[in-house]
């Protein structure tokens, strides 16, 4: 009787622990082998057939297909440099320069990756479409509000992401620091 | 006492076991991931365009919206496939999928060096199967091999301002990919 029930909890427990570790590790999107300066971090390896299971099960979950290691690059970024979550009610400056690439877009989604609509049917921009300064910077503005400029409009979201992909560039698994791969900052602006 | 922190030690470690069992099984079992969305709109061995992604519409997520995309779904059971497409203005590369939504391969238009992308994509046994005085290694002839039987073959040209949707969009329509 007894053994019968040791066996019955040890069996609620692995199952419960078991499962719950591989929830968590899906959800709070842990993986390993990521390149992060500042705010952003990138997983080249998931582009890569040396891609990990962590990284594999959440790529199946959602439903994605990562960037090819050939193709380019995709660094994320959920919060700024202070490491507050981006809110869409507040505006946000996103601002510097980026590492060499022949392309970069940066487009903005929801958590769980969905584009966000708003009244300018703008979602992203395009390196090429950026208004640069003389020396090559840019500032963009992130927020609710209409900004002269570069306005990315988050449609006034509560919490949203952004992506900034690199294509046809030498930043990859070799890449370590920030010195290498000069990201943009991301600072806080007024909040509505 | 000691007989409970037993059963717990051996709880723990079952444990890592179900963990580790559920994240190597679940690319297999997943029903909606990126090959199923895409075998819904997607017929075998044909360049399908994906409709663009919307706020409300959107085949997969974190597609780049900047990007005209097409996708061939391929099955190499009955032999080798032929792709093609021809490179557009600004920015165009192909990326490989396995049927697990792996990438194994990606090329871009630089990397090919010329106003076409052309490979020959097979399995490992089909490559193994090429005849010896076929020029295999010919340097303009390029052979990808896929690890699995089905996959996907994305093709992506940039548009780096609204006005070039219609350019890459024809550059994406005459790619082509068919069994040889």
């Amino acid at each position: 009787m007894r053994l019968l029930f040791g066996a019955m909890f040890a069996l609620a427990i692995a199952a419960a622990v078991g499962l719950g570790t591989t929830w968590l590790a899906l959800t709070r999107g842990m993986a390993y082998g990521g390149i992060t300066i500042g705010a952003w971090t990138a997983w080249p390896r998931n582009g890569t057939a040396g891609i990990d299971p962590y990284a594999r099960a959440m790529v199946a979950r959602r439903g994605e297909l990562p960037v090819g290691s050939g193709d380019g690059v995709a660094f994320y970024a959920r919060t700024d440099d202070a490491d507050k979550p981006l809110d869409g009610r507040c505006d946000v400056l996103v601002s510097g320069i980026t590492p060499q690439a022949r392309f970069w877009t940066l487009t903005l989604y929801d958590l769980d990756g969905r584009l966000v609509a708003n009244s300018l049917r703008r979602q992203g921009f395009t390196s090429q479409e950026i208004i640069r300064q003389s020396d090559g910077s840019f500032d963009i503005v992130v927020g609710p509000r209409v900004r002269p400029g570069n306005w990315l409009p988050t449609g006034g979201v509560e919490r949203y992401q952004l992506v900034l992909r690199l294509y046809d560039t030498p930043i990859g698994m070799a890449t370590r620091t920030g010195s290498e791969a000069p990201m943009p900052a991301i600072k806080k602006g007024a909040c509505q | 006492m000691i007989r409970s922190g037993l059963w717990l030690l051996a709880a723990l470690l079952l444990g890592g076991i179900v963990h580790l069992a559920t994240i190597l099984v679940l690319p297999r079992l997943a029903s909606q991931d990126a090959y199923a969305r895409v075998s819904a709109i997607a017929p075998v061995n044909v360049v399908t365009p994906l409709p663009p992604p919307t706020p409300e519409n959107a085949l997969l997520p974190f597609m780049d919206p900047a990007f005209a995309t097409s996708v061939c779904r391929y099955d190499l059971a009955r032999g080798s496939l032929k792709f093609s497409v021809p490179i557009g203005q600004a920015y165009t590369s192909v990326s490989f999928y396995t049927r697990g939504d792996v990438a194994y391969y990606a090329i871009n238009d630089r990397a090919a060096g010329r106003r076409v992308i052309e490979l020959d994509l097979m399995t490992n046994a089909q490559r193994a199967d090429l005849p010896e005085n076929e020029d295999v290694t010919r340097a303009d002839r390029l052979i990808v091999t896929s690890p699995t039987t089905m996959g996907l073959i994305v093709i992506r040209a940039l548009t780096p301002e609204t006005g070039w949707i219609p350019a890459a969009r024809a550059a994406l329509a005459a790619a082509r990919c068919r069994l040889q």
